[in-house]
């Protein structure tokens, strides 16, 4: 398999992650896009470690992005819940507050 | 099942069964697992984005998920792979379910022209520039691979070496500490929490 | 004697007191009149004997030189009193632009000098009764010596600008007295007099301005004012055109002459004479008999040696028809004073033509011989209304030799005199001019000539005739004035008769300051011709004596630059026999013809007028000359006033006032375009910001999926970019 099969994939997941996060009207969507986003990446990542030799950079790289999307995860639900409350909604149209 | 739904299924089904051939003609047994495990994080994604419903995307991201940890197995990432399916699965997909459950869902959802006007425009654009790279660029990589081998020594030592990544460890540590403590302090019970809430006002906020 | 030689360091000084007594005569009438005792007529009165008696005693010494065969001609500038009235310093004198004024007295001077003060002394006099009760009584006398102290010093300027300076005071002076009445509202003729006075002023100002234009051709050619500088360059031009005069001088003459035709009263300039009637008789017999029209005569006799001989044959023209014109016409006139009108108008012609004849001197003659004797008719018309009560309509007259004896001795007197009897002074003068007459005509056989000679006997003719007429029909016959006749005249004249009552039927003499006057012209009138006369051992040959032609000679008139006609002496000798009886033809023919018609009444004189019809009634109205003024002059000129008065309120007040408006129409367009192109920039330009901004806010929609999908495309765009290029 050479490592453009792998760059497609993670370009067709990076597609959908986007989508999700663009085209649904709910908060929770944009969590899970950026989630998928995040997949894209440590997958470009990976393939790229393996095809180059081994390397262990890539992979290291994966593991932090891991860690951080855990950690990100966790502060986002905060930030989803706490608009819930104020804005009693979970559309991403209703936080428009910064409208000019 | 909507009349859509099922064309959208069907054409799922096609394309899947047309990966798992292609990629089982081009490469054999490496191929067909290759196609298998495309199929599942891609179909996955497909399924969360194309689902009304929010518990059945989340579950679709778990076969996401799930597709991601077998293309890191087939990369010889193994450590990388448990650690996905580990934390992804079992961290994050909790939490995103966490708030599935906490927020009522809403019903005037998925208005079809603007997710395919989405999709037709970006879609489009992503699988072109992906198109092209994969075509056309010549990448930086070894011309003679490795056998693949499970690393998780390497990744550890790595983690504690002094020369290598002990401090981007130390630090990611630091974060989770902190985005722990962020998250319990954002999330945290207010007295307006006690009201009742109102359902389903948009756009409406009570200073 | 010492007493008669002409002493210039003495008499020049004289000369200056005699116009100057009645100036001082006018300023203090002018000023203290009202408050003098009788409005101070004697004192005035008094003052013009002073002056008269100062110009006869110095004509005296003219005469007793022309006696004594001297050459009388005294320029006071050469005896140093001169008076440089316009100096320009740094300029030497008798450069242009300094000029200088001074006394001429020659034997014209001295005769003319004596007239002026002789008549204006006696009509002095005659105010004195005529003008009795007048309410502006003081203001008469003081225009009247006004009015002597022009004359006199025209009579005595050396230069032809202080002449004209004159003559122009004269002009004024003529239109107040004519206008007397017209200032005074109570006069039952104040418009006609206002009419008259204003006629009389702009037809004489046509003439004025000619003769001022041909008098500045002179001095533009002539650098000169001066009479006898301007003899001396004439001949000199002259002879430098090898005997021709330039056109220029002929053209300059010419003007010159129409001063003549205006004041003179020459045809076509005649009409404002008859209408001056309107003003008191005595302004009548001073201004319109003696002194002012002959001016124009006395002009001719100035400047007679700058004029070219053809301005001389329209001279003799205008001249011999203005004289049989007005004769004709004075033949049909019915009012008293408009006879002697029109008589003074044809005597004016005899003197013009006379001068165009060649014979200056016999001109000049009739002028001095005319002034006495028509004063003296005028006084007498003047007495004879003043007795009728202001009547003046002579068919409402007759029979007044017996109320009025006096007035009609003196005016029989007088008649005689212009009807050209012989032994008196009118007979030798007018003889002398058809003299003149017959013998240019024998001489040099031209059409004027012919025209000339046959014209003025027939006015001789016509004089005498219409003369008599004018006697005949107011001092014969039945008085036919049955009620107090209100012709003309003014009101205050009752006022001050005191018995009004009493003589509102009957006709009466006039007092005697008037009747002393009358007697004194009348004298004059008859022996002015006799005082002329030379040789005692030939009382009738009519020669003018030698000492008059030395006093007013040819010769000594222009320092010998004229020569006379040249005419052989058999020539002479013809033409005089032959003016001699054709004058006494003409003289006592006329008696004849008026005798016939009008006292014995042989033949009805209405039905001659009605047989002649149509050519009755255009020479009584007198040839129509007036409405054809009218219609030439008068109307176009009221219609270019009309015009330009609607050019005035139309067009200038249309553009000032378009002006206005259009200064409204460019404010309004201004605030237009303040309000609608200005502000509408600046609002413009704030509503196209705020339309910007609307557009650009749209971006900023506040919904996050935007910002990112808006984020993707750019990026997106970008990766293309960098795939293509």
């Amino acid at each position: 398999m050479g490592v453009g099969a792998y760059v497609a994939v993670s370009a067709a997941l990076f597609g959908i992650g986007l989508v999700a996060i663009v085209a649904r009207r709910n908060v929770l969507y944009v969590l899970m896009g950026i989630e998928m986003i995040l997949n894209a990446a440590n997958i470009n990542f990976v393939a790229f470690a393996r095809h180059a030799g081994n390397r262990l950079d890539g992979q290291m790289f994966a593991i932090f992005v891991i860690i951080l999307a855990a950690a990100e995860a966790a502060v986002a639900l905060a930030i989803v819940l706490n608009v819930f409350h104020l804005f009693h909604s979970v559309k991403p149209e209703g936080v428009d507050r910064l409208r000019e | 099942m909507e009349r859509s739904s099922k064309v959208f299924y069907g054409l799922l089904t096609v394309l899947v069964l047309a990966g798992l051939a292609a990629g089982s003609v081009a490469a054999g047994w490496e191929g067909l697992a290759f196609g298998g495990f495309s199929a599942l994080t891609v179909g996955g994604g497909l399924i969360c984005i194309w689902e009304r419903s929010v518990v059945r995307s989340a579950f679709a991201l778990l076969a996401t998920f799930s597709g991601t940890a077998g293309l890191f197995l087939l990369l010889g990432a193994d450590f990388l792979a448990m650690a996905q399916v580990l934390i992804y699965v079992g961290g994050i997909l909790a939490l995103i379910l966490f708030g599935v459950m906490l927020t009522p869902p809403d019903l005037s959802e998925r208005k079809i022209p603007r997710l395919m006007s989405a999709l037709a425009l970006i879609g489009a654009g992503v699988l072109w520039v992906g198109f092209r790279i994969a075509t056309s660029a010549t990448w930086a990589t070894a011309a003679e691979l490795p056998p693949v081998a499970s690393n998780a020594r390497e990744i550890g030592v790595g983690f504690l070496a002094a020369d290598q990544y002990v401090v981007a460890f130390e630090l990611a540590a630091v974060v989770l500490t902190v985005a722990l403590v962020a998250a319990v302090y954002v999330a945290r019970r207010r007295k307006a929490d006690l009201e009742p809430p109102d359902v389903a006002r948009a756009g409406e906020g009570r200073s | 004697m010492a007493l008669l030689r002409f002493d210039p360091g003495v008499d020049f000084w004289l000369l200056l007191a005699v116009p100057a007594i009645p100036l001082l005569g006018f300023v203090v009438n002018v000023f203290l009149g009202r408050g003098l005792p009788r409005k101070g007529d004697w004192l005035l009165t008094g003052g013009m004997f002073v002056s008269m008696a100062i110009t006869v005693w110095l004509g005296a010494k003219a005469v007793s030189a022309a006696f004594a065969g001297e050459t009388f001609f005294h320029r006071s500038a050469e005896h140093g009193i001169s008076f440089s009235w316009l100096y320009q310093s740094g300029k030497e004198a008798g450069s242009p632009l300094n000029l200088t004024t001074g006394i001429l007295y020659d034997g014209l001077s001295a005769a003319m000098l004596a007239v002026v003060g002789i008549v204006s002394f006696f009509v002095h006099l005659f105010s004195i009764g005529y003008m009795h009760g007048d309410r502006r009584y003081h203001v008469f006398f003081a225009n009247i010596s006004l009015f002597t102290f022009a004359m006199l010093g025209l009579v005595l300027s050396d230069n032809i600008l202080f002449f004209f300076v004159f003559w122009e005071l004269m002009g004024l002076m003529s239109y107040l007295l004519i206008g007397h009445f017209g200032q005074d509202p109570g006069s039952p003729r104040l418009l006609q007099a206002s009419a008259a006075c204003k006629k009389a002023f702009l037809t004489t100002r046509v003439g004025d301005t000619a003769l001022f234009v041909g008098m500045m051709i002179f001095y533009w050619k002539f650098q000169t004012f001066e009479f006898t500088e301007l003899w001396r360059l004439a001949q000199e031009e002259v002879a430098r055109n090898a005997g021709e005069h330039p056109a220029w001088m002929t053209a300059a003459g010419l003007l010159v002459f129409g001063g003549t035709v205006g004041k003179s009263a020459q045809f076509p300039l005649h009409i404002w004479l008859p209408d001056a009637m309107e003003g008191p008789t005595p302004v009548s017999a001073m201004i319109h008999a003696a002194t002012m029209v002959a001016a124009g005569v006395f002009l001719l006799g100035r400047t007679y040696p700058l004029m070219s001989p053809e301005v001389l044959a329209v001279v003799t023209v205008v001249g011999t028809l203005t004289a049989l014109f007005a004769a004709t016409i004075g033949t049909t006139v019915f009012d008293i004073k408009g006879v002697l009108a029109y008589s003074t108008i044809s005597q004016l012609g005899f003197m013009v033509a006379a001068c165009g004849l060649g014979g200056v001197v016999f001109g000049m003659f009739h002028m001095v011989t005319h002034a006495f004797f028509k004063a003296c008719l005028f006084l007498c018309a003047g007495s004879v209304i003043h007795g009728c009560h202001h009547e003046q309509d002579m068919r409402r007259m007759g029979g007044l030799r017996k109320f009025m004896p006096v007035t009609f001795l003196c005016m029989l007197a007088s008649t005689l005199a212009i009807a050209g009897i012989p032994l008196c002074s009118g007979f030798y003068s007018k003889d002398k001019i058809i003299q003149s007459a017959f013998e240019r005509g024998l001489t040099q056989f031209d059409g004027v000539s012919f025209f000339a000679a046959a014209a003025l006997p027939l006015a001789a003719l016509l004089t005498a005739f219409y003369m008599f007429r004018l006697i005949f029909m107011t001092f014969f016959g039945e008085y036919r004035g049955g009620h107090a006749g209100h012709g003309r005249g003014h009101h205050d004249e009752h006022d001050g008769h005191g018995h009004h009552e009493e003589h509102a039927h009957t006709p009466h003499e006039s007092p005697w300051p008037m009747t002393a006057a009358l007697c004194g012209l009348a004298l004059l009138g008859i022996l002015g011709g006799h005082f002329w006369l030379s040789t005692p051992t030939d009382p009738l040959a009519g020669h003018t004596s030698p000492w008059f032609l030395r006093l007013v000679s040819l010769e000594s008139m222009y320092g010998g630059r004229v020569a006379a006609l040249p005419a052989t002496e058999h020539v002479t000798h013809l033409a005089h026999s032959l003016a001699l009886w054709v004058s006494l033809g003409v003289a006592f023919g006329g008696i004849a013809i008026a005798y016939v018609l009008y006292q014995r009444k042989l033949v009805d004189p209405a039905r001659i007028a009605r047989n002649l019809g149509e050519v009755y009634h255009t020479v009584a109205n007198k040839y129509y000359v007036d409405e054809l003024v009218d219609r030439v002059v008068v109307r176009p000129t009221l219609a270019l006033a009309r015009l330009q008065k609607w050019i005035d309120e139309n067009l200038v007040d249309g553009i000032v006032n378009g002006a206005g408006h259009l200064n409204r129409g460019v404010g309004f367009l201004s605030a237009w375009f303040d309000l609608k192109v200005v502000d509408g920039a600046v609002n413009g330009t704030a509503s196209l910001t705020q339309t910007l901004g609307a557009l650009a806010r749209l971006v900023q929609t506040g919904r996050v999926q935007q910002y990112i999908s808006f984020a993707v495309a750019g990026g997106l765009a970008l990766a293309a970019w960098l795939i293509l290029s």
